[in-house]
């Protein structure tokens, strides 16, 4: 009879740690750190992302801003983006499910998200593809990418962000622009994922029932 | 139960690239004729190492969360077996499928064979370690399917038809001007009119493999984590192309090592910290992504995990190097090896270069006392530099020394007649053992003074040559101790 590989693997890994000893894993790390809007602007920033910070209420015009500044013609978003942030005199093509690949692609191509959370200290946002953030296609393929965060979405440090996050889900963590340093080590902003990343922080409106 | 299952089990050499053609002293000493890759070697690693300082400096708990990531690999290791049935129950249950490779020959039938299933000719690859190991290009070359590796460096690699140097740069040993002229010369459809501005080229590159990522079918990736209580694989990259081929692709088949495991998904919180400021110098890198099985409606509805063993379970079996075991590829040993910075990374003969590659690669080979890899053990100056960096704290300096032992042993028990260096020290033995005989042998070689007038000696005859070809000697002293001690405690009298 022959062994499977799974068998043999397993049998050889059985035998290889007989002599081994589980330490206790030290949890004295920081197990988090309060959340800090301006550690995350200097982050972002520093990653050549572009920043805007808004009320509420100026959503829609930083949108519009953005996209003017960028020559941003074409402008999508995934099923579940509050309609209220969508710019009315723009028009926001909503992914129904069947956009293509083809269809995203294009310098003049922007997708508007939000964000399941947004880590401070490394300048990171995390998608997961709920509402408001959609498959992953659409953040990947359009040239440009604005994400809106909300006051709620922000957390200090990575740990704070794992308890948040459900694995089960796609996640994406974003930290800038696309970018590589593979030619002499010299970073270059846009490769293959979208060039422009905009950030639209929301301020938090004191008396708002959206306080974290 | 068997007695095969008790005997490590190495990697097969003759296929995939764990080891060079030739030994790491005759192979360094054509690298250190380079004085173009010196000079690249030199300028990228001081870059690296500085942004790397940098940013972990900011990390007030970078010690603790070492010591975490030290311990959830050791325990990982302790409980492998069942760590990676509970990651296939999860995969699986989630809408994966898991294969199981021993070996790397098994590993590349197995893929081709899931890239031939799906009828597709052409495959977008994820930069990967193990794929490399393995040879998975040229297996796919030799079923006529087309592999395009779609990570910058590696793109300049392979349109090169060159081998990789770094872990994390893989084309670290070209400059811009070299790079350009690859791009000339092999990039089907090239601006002829592009400069070697790294900006130009890098667009030239997203040019070239859009069209690639659009059309292709089939994606193949390494992972940088799993995680067995929820069935996550990772993938941490830079450029979008890993998100590309996760991402676009109708299949996807993931090759991963049986050792990158952690046990839960908060354990990889520890891991997010410590490799991107290890490996890039950057608090987080652009692009991380984690999939679950598959997801219905986003990203490939077909995806396949190879489990790869080739030599890692003969690695685990050892006290002292299975530590090797606990990488996370990040590279930092690397940048601030002081042999690595001279002789980069071809002359180690393996896809795992460096120190890390020098404790890593002839463990998954076997030391067989007289084998190439045999000699990688020795490609260290010992001054642990790469333990301080090391984001897991493998001690990769005491498992040089352990195999230094290990290879001694093992060409004592290859060959019957005795090497120079064992005639040496039982010379040596012999001479220390009695009192007359050291204190005349310790005259003897005060004679060597006046061999020269530098304060060195650079070049012994034979055999004794072998020991200066890399080394110099102190001269002896004017005085040996026993008689300094002996004009000090003369008797008055």
């Amino acid at each position: 009879m022959t062994i499977s590989a799974r068998d043999e693997v397993l049998a050889r890994i059985r035998s290889a740690i007989v002599t081994a000893v589980s330490p206790d894993v030290p949890r004295d790390y920081r197990a988090g750190a309060a959340a800090d809007v301006e550690l995350l602007v200097d982050r972002l920033v520093d990653y050549r992302a572009i920043v805007h910070r808004c009320a509420p209420a100026g959503i829609a015009g930083a949108i519009i801003e953005a996209a003017d500044a960028a020559g941003i013609d074409r402008l999508f978003a995934p099923p579940g983006l509050d309609p209220a942030w969508q710019p009315s005199d723009r028009h926001v093509s909503i992914d129904d499910g069947t956009l293509t690949a083809t269809d995203l692609d294009g310098n003049d191509v922007g997708v508007i998200t939000t964000c399941s959370v947004a880590i401070c200290e490394t300048g990171t946002i995390v998608l997961d593809g709920g509402p408001g953030q959609g498959r992953r296609l659409l953040t990947l393929v359009p040239d440009h990418h604005i994400c809106i965060v909300l006051p709620e979405q922000v957390v200090g440090a990575v740990p704070d962000a794992f308890r948040r996050l459900d694995p089960r889900r796609p996640l994406t963590w974003i930290s800038g622009p696309s970018a590589t340093s593979d030619i002499e080590l010299k970073r270059v902003e846009g490769v293959h994922g979208p060039r422009h990343l905009v950030v639209i922080i929301v301020e938090h409106v004191p008396g708002s029932n959206s306080a974290p | 139960m068997s007695d095969r299952t008790n005997l490590p089990v190495y990697a097969p050499l003759g296929v995939g690239r764990l080891q060079g053609d030739r030994t790491f002293p005759a192979a360094a000493k054509i690298a250190l004729a380079d004085g173009q890759l010196r000079s690249n070697l030199r300028s990228a690693t001081a870059t690296i190492r500085a942004k790397r300082a940098n940013v972990v400096g900011e990390v007030a708990d970078w010690e603790e969360l070492r010591r975490a990531g030290e311990a959830i690999k050791a325990s990982t290791m302790a409980s492998l077996d069942t760590l990676l049935i509970e990651l296939e129950r999860n995969v699986v249950a989630n809408g994966g499928a898991v294969h199981w490779a021993r070996d790397a020959a098994e590993a590349n039938r197995i893929v081709t064979g899931l890239v031939q299933a799906t009828g597709a000719k052409q495959v977008v690859k994820v930069k990967s370690m193990v794929t490399q190991e393995i040879g998975l290009n040229e297996a796919l070359a030799a079923a006529g399917i087309e592999a395009f590796e779609t990570d910058l460096a590696e793109l300049i690699i392979q349109l090169g038809h060159d081998e990789p140097s770094h872990i994390l740069v893989p084309a670290i040993h070209r400059n811009r001007a070299q790079i350009r002229e690859i791009f000339l010369q092999e990039m089907p459809g090239v601006d002829r009119s592009i400069s070697d501005e790294p900006a130009v080229l890098a667009g030239e590159a997203r040019r070239y493999l859009r069209k690639k990522f659009l059309e292709t079918k089939v994606a193949i990736s390494g992972a940088n984590f799993a995680v067995a209580d929820t069935g996550t694989l990772t993938v941490v990259e830079s450029e979008g192309n890993g998100r590309m081929c996760l991402t676009l692709p109708d299949t996807l088949i993931t090759v991963m090592g049986i050792e990158k495991l952690v046990p839960t998904w908060t354990d990889l919180e520890v891991f997010f910290q410590l490799l991107p400021r290890s490996s890039t110098g950057e608090r987080m890198n652009p692009y991380t992504s984690t999939w679950t099985g598959v997801t219905p409606g986003d990203g490939p509805q077909s995806f396949h995990l190879v489990l790869l063993d080739n030599g890692r379970t003969a690695t685990l079996a050892d006290e002292v190097g299975r530590q090797a075991l606990h990488c996370i590829r990040c590279s930092a040993c690397l940048n601030v090896c002081p042999v690595y910075e001279r002789t980069g990374g071809h002359a180690y003969g393996s896809t795992y270069p460096g120190p890390i590659g020098a404790i890593l690669s002839p463990q998954l080979t076997g030391l067989t006392g007289d084998g190439v890899n045999d000699s990688l053990p020795y490609a260290s100056t010992l001054c642990g530099a790469c333990f301080d960096v090391c984001p897991v704290r493998i001690d990769i300096p005491s498992i040089l020394v352990d195999l230094r032992a290990r290879h001694v042993e093992a060409a004592k028990a290859a060959s019957r007649i005795p090497s120079g260096e064992r005639l040496a020290m039982a010379g040596v033995g012999w001479a220390m053992a009695g009192e007359k005989r050291w204190q005349l042998a310790q005259r003897g070689a005060g004679v060597l003074r006046h061999s020269t007038r530098r304060t060195t000696i650079r070049r012994l005859p034979w055999p004794l040559s072998r020991w200066t070809a890399s080394r110099d000697l102190a001269k002896p002293p004017v005085q040996t101790f026993r008689q300094w001690w002996a004009t000090e405690h003369e008797d008055p009298s």
